[in-house]
Formats: C-alpha cells, sequence, structure tokens
C-alpha cells in the first residue's frame, strides 16, 4: 500500500496519543502559537496562509486565505470567527474524528485564525448529536484556558481570543454558513441571501469568517513548517495539502484515510479502504459527501483533487466516499439520499421546499413499481426547476443525486417503471389524470 | 422555575453571547435535560428571560429535531436510516429493533422506556450501522451486539459498548472486532 506523510491525523496515530494538552506539547502542540503571536503580523499570517492554497475543506473548497482577505481592513467593532463543526453531510465523519481525538489541534487553528482576522471571539458551532465531541472540547478549551492560550493576554502578548462552544440541534442545513449565523442568533437556521457575504454581514452583522474545523486544523503546521511545504503537498497549485477523506459503503474496511489530495480513487477505494467487501465488483461511487453527484467505476483513476473531481461534473465536496456493490439499485439509493434531503430542507426557498416533496413522491412511487414512463420527464423537469433557483447550494445538492443517476442508470429506472406496466399494477385509464 | 433551579449555569451560558436570543438553545437544552422534553412553561420561562415573545420561542424550536416537545422514553434510540448505513444494513437493524421492542419507529414502550426512530444522517457513516441512544452513539452494530446494549439498558441503564473517541481504522486492529 502507497504510504504517505500524515498531516492532520500524525498525533493521534501515535500509540498512547490522547489528545491531552501534555499530550499536544509533547508533538510541537502550540508552538506555532508562540511563534505567531506577537511577532508575526496578522496581515502576514494571512498572506502565508493565502500562499499555501490551502482551501476550505468543508465542501465548497474556497480558499482560506482569500475568504480571510475578504473582511474590512478598517473596521473597528468586533469581529467574529466561527468554527463549523456542523458536520451532517452524510458520508462524511473527518471532523469528528479531529475533534475528539485532538482538540488542541483544533484549538490552536482557532485562535490563529482569530489572530489573523483580529477577532477576539469564537464560537465552535458543533452538531447537537456529537455530546462527546463537545466535551472533549469543552475540556481541551478548559486546559487551553488555564495554560494561557486561550482567553485574555494570550502568552503575555495582549491578544485575546475567547472561544466558546455552542450546539447545534439536528439541522443539516446549519452547516451552510448563513444558516449556521442565524442558528447561532439564536433563530430558524435560513440561509441568508448574499451578498451581503459574512465577511461584512456576519454574526451579529459583524464581520465574520466561518471556517470548517478540518480547514483550522491545518493552520498549526502551516504556520510551523511554512507555506511552501503545505502547497508542495498534493495536487498544487490548485489543491495544495492533504484530505482526511472518509470511505464508507461496501468496502472491507470503510474509515478516514488522510491523503495528499490527487491521489486516485482507485488508491483510495483499492489500496487503504481494502477493496470491496465481497466478490462484487463495485458498480457506483459518491465522490464528496451525499450534495456530490454519482460516479461510475469508469471514474476510479480520476484524481482526489478539487478540479478533476469537477471535470467529471462530479464535486470532491466533503471528502465522503460512498462505494456501491453490483447489486446496489441505484434508483433505491438515489430515493434514500433524497428522502434525506426532503427531511432537511429548511423551507425558505419554494422550488426546494416544493420540489423536494414532489420529487421524493415519485422516487417513492418509481421504487415501489408503480411508476409511469413520464414520471422520468417529471424527475428531470423538477430538478431542472430546482437547481440554481434557491438562497443556497442545498437546491444543486438535493437533486445531484437523482440527475446523476438518471444519467448513468436511466434503464434500471426504465425497468421499475417496465415492470409496473407489466404487473398491469397501473391501470391504462388512470394515466395521465394525475 | 428553571432560572432558580439553574441560576448559575444559566447566568453562565448568557455571559458567553453579546445578544441574548443567542442563548436561547443553549437554554432549550437546559429545559429539556431538566424535563425530558420542554414543556410550554418551560418555553413562557425562557421567553421571559431572553425577552422574546413564547411565539419566537416556539417558531425555533419547531425548526429543531432535537428538541421534543412531547415526553419520549428514558432511552431514545435513534437509529440512522440515510443510505451509508442503508448499505451496510440499517434497514434490517430498525427491524430488529422493533421486534425486539414491538414497537414501530415513532412509538414508545408501554413502560416508558424506549422510544424508538429512524433519523437521517448521524456522521459515524465508516462504522455503521450506527445508532444513538440518548447522549451516546453505539457503532458497527450487530444484532447480538444491540440484544446486549438492550439488555445493559435495561438493567444497569447504561452499555459499556458505546463508543469513545472516533478512531477508525484503528493503526493496531482490535482483537476480536471484525
Amino acid at each position: 500500500m502507497p504510504q504517505h506523510e500524515l498531516v492532520l491525523l500524525k498525533n493521534m496515530m501515535q500509540p498512547g496519543y490522547t489528545g491531552t494538552l501534555a499530550d499536544y506539547e509533547k508533538t510541537g502542540g502550540y508552538q506555532a502559537l508562540r511563534k505567531t503571536l506577537g511577532k508575526i503580523a496578522p496581515a502576514d499570517v494571512t498572506a502565508t496562509v493565502r500562499k499555501s492554497g490551502l482551501r476550505g475543506r468543508g465542501g465548497a473548497g474556497f480558499p482560506t486565505g482569500v475568504k480571510w482577505g475578504f473582511l474590512p481592513k478598517d473596521y473597528q467593532g468586533p469581529r467574529y470567527l466561527c468554527c463549523n463543526a456542523d458536520e451532517s453531510e452524510p458520508g462524511t465523519f473527518k471532523d469528528r474524528q479531529l475533534m475528539e481525538r485532538d482538540p488542541h489541534q483544533v484549538l490552536e487553528g482557532i485562535v490563529l485564525a482569530c489572530y489573523a482576522i483580529g477577532a477576539e471571539s469564537a464560537y465552535i458551532y458543533i452538531r447537537g448529536e456529537m455530546v462527546l465531541g463537545s466535551k472533549i472540547l469543552e475540556r481541551a478549551i478548559g486546559e487551553a484556558r488555564v495554560a494561557g492560550y486561550i482567553g485574555r493576554n494570550i502568552l503575555g502578548t495582549g491578544v485575546n481570543v475567547d472561544v466558546r462552544i455552542h450546539r447545534g440541534a439536528g439541522a443539516y442545513i446549519c452547516g451552510e454558513e448563513t444558516a449556521l449565523l442565524e442558528s447561532l442568533e439564536g433563530k430558524r437556521g435560513l440561509p441568508r441571501v448574499k451578498p451581503p457575504f459574512p465577511a461584512t454581514h456576519g454574526l451579529y452583522n459583524k464581520p465574520t469568517v466561518v471556517n470548517n474545523v478540518e480547514t483550522l486544523a491545518n493552520l498549526p503546521q502551516i504556520i510551523n513548517r511554512g507555506a511552501e511545504w503545505f502547497a508542495a503537498i498534493g495536487s498544487p497549485p490548485k489543491s495544495t495539502g492533504t484530505r482526511v477523506f472518509c470511505v464508507s459503503g461496501h468496502v472491507k474496511r470503510p474509515g478516514n484515510y488522510e491523503l495528499p489530495m490527487g491521489v486516485t480513487f482507485r488508491e483510495l477505494v483499492y489500496e487503504h479502504a481494502g477493496g470491496m467487501r465481497s466478490d462484487k465488483p463495485m458498480k457506483a461511487f459518491i465522490p464528496g459527501g451525499a450534495s456530490a453527484p454519482f460516479l461510475t467505476p469508469n471514474h476510479l483513476d480520476v484524481k482526489l483533487d478539487f478540479e478533476s473531481v469537477a471535470a467529471t461534473g462530479s464535486m470532491l465536496g466533503s471528502g465522503g466516499v460512498t462505494v456501491m456493490e453490483e447489486g446496489t439499485s441505484m434508483v433505491w439509493a438515489a430515493l434514500r439520499l433524497i428522502e434525506f434531503f426532503y427531511h432537511e430542507s429548511c423551507g425558505k426557498c419554494s422550488p426546494c421546499r416544493e420540489g423536494s416533496s414532489w420529487l421524493v413522491q415519485t422516487m417513492r412511487r418509481i421504487v415501489a413499481k408503480r411508476g409511469r414512463m413520464q414520471d422520468l420527464e417529471t424527475l428531470s423537469d423538477l430538478c431542472k426547476n430546482i437547481a440554481g433557483r434557491t438562497v443556497c447550494a442545498f437546491g444543486d445538492a438535493e437533486v445531484a443525486p437523482i440527475m446523476s443517476t438518471l444519467q448513468h442508470w436511466r434503464q434500471e429506472y426504465v425497468t421499475l417503471i417496465r415492470e409496473a406496466e407489466a404487473a398491469n399494477l397501473i391501470r391504462p385509464e388512470a394515466v395521465g389524470k394525475h | 422555575m428553571l432560572i432558580d433551579k439553574y441560576k448559575d449555569e444559566i447566568s453562565d451560558i448568557l455571559s458567553r453571547y453579546p445578544v441574548k436570543r443567542s442563548a436561547l438553545l443553549p437554554l432549550l437544552y437546559v429545559a429539556q435535560r431538566d424535563q425530558g422534553y420542554v414543556s410550554e412553561p418551560a418555553m413562557k420561562e425562557i421567553a421571559r428571560v431572553l425577552d422574546l415573545t413564547p411565539p419566537q420561542v416556539y417558531e425555533t424550536i419547531t425548526f429543531y429535531t432535537m428538541f421534543h416537545l412531547k415526553p419520549v422514553g428514558k432511552f431514545h434510540i435513534q437509529v440512522c436510516k440515510s443510505l451509508m448505513c442503508a448499505l451496510v444494513g440499517s434497514d434490517t437493524l430498525i427491524a430488529w429493533i422493533s421486534a425486539k421492542l414491538g414497537i414501530d419507529p415513532g412509538e414508545s414502550t408501554a413502560d416508558g422506556l424506549f422510544t424508538l426512530s429512524a433519523v437521517e444522517c448521524l456522521a459515524a457513516c465508516g462504522t455503521g450501522p450506527m445508532m444513538q441512544i440518548n447522549d451516546d452513539y453505539f457503532e458497527r452494530l450487530t444484532e447480538e451486539k444491540v440484544d446486549r446494549i438492550l439488555a445493559d439498558l435495561r438493567t444497569t441503564g447504561t452499555s459499556p459498548l458505546k463508543s469513545g473517541p472516533f478512531m477508525w481504522p484503528d493503526r493496531v486492529p482490535v482483537k476480536g472486532e471484525t
């Protein structure tokens, strides 16, 4: 199996590493903070991150340093950093490992980001179900506060950063950054219309940066080892660094694998995740969480970087790779995902709120062998009228499973409908009267 | 009154935010911990504490699936039914638990001990099928494992089979783990 250098999972993979402050300090933890606070100008920290090429690990892949640069330079009032720990994208479970196994790595990243953007207050918005993770982070914050890494006058440099944990309460949409802000303000988690962007009008209408857990966890090592070191990992110049890829589904060893971007899906699935769990060959895979369109085994040699996956019409997204073996019904798989999206639609935009309901009904009908040929057109039509017509990216995400399975496995839909017709389950005279 | 019973905790929560309303979700969690669900009097009290109207509290609480407006069983079993878990057998598992407890998803046992829910993704896709019971995750489930967990809960109120901090794959394979 090809071996790659671990960056984010390095500490936790050492035997006996428990993620306490003492453990983290032994591996060089908080050295980046000592090196930076009061010694490197905040603008230079941002420049370093920009140079490293680090892009957001939550799904959208926006360059982190550029995002920080959007904050108004002359604004005098408070600014905020929000750590997006609302990991909810089906197929994704990396942030959970990063927070539960090495919480200080995340915290050091948070303080570094706060320093760079001039924020004195950070909130970790963690998904409500992750009770263990929030307890571990709470304990770590306590340790860091006592040691002087968090709080007022950090390491005697005059820098103040307070870090608070805010638990979500079970809404997928709150991983969308403006919905996260609404939720943090104590409201329903409805995404905001943009512009204005959080960089100018974020939490409490103040300049705000929202960064994913994995994004922030990369910062200590970028500072310690330099932008050039980071920029050389992966597929430079556009996809630098590693990703913690989450593999689920029909493989021998599902789990998290940290690999440099640019390795192929074939290597991830067959080398690291041990290949298919049985003698059935692979039928399909989702490359980047439930929002990413399905791909086929023909795409196995595609590189796991932002551009290569985007070129297939799908996306690298959150790095959640779900593998399905031969024999899995793709119509059923798409139904399971659209059921998820239907459940999680926040209800703000009509195309998504109503459309997801119609999609679920149509898909259920087809899977239950009560479908009609014109349902296929209805599905395409609905998808076209949802994608791109909503306030946030959720609309595009919810149509991805259906559009892509219709594209690659249309015959399966047709077969189900033909079976319905053959079984005479629908009366011809009823067709068209719905 | 919550404010009397949890005075210190509530003032600590309020101190974390420059805007009061941000404390809404944390206070709802306090109320839910106290009673097992969020009652109407609790919502009204929280509204008063945060200078909100009761409808503002109600419109918010109904957006979030983790708050209960009615009592649930002592052990709330939430089994993930999203695609990733379904690929590795969550439907069979839900049916198994359903049969064991004699209830369908969405129902509670007559003794008030268990409530069963089939829920969407809980971010444990690599260790499915999985479920959450109250605050704890239980992963890599089998029917035997579920039986043991249910028996543990009935006898001791907790189960040693709950997940610790996430680690999979571990560098050293754990003996007996398949």
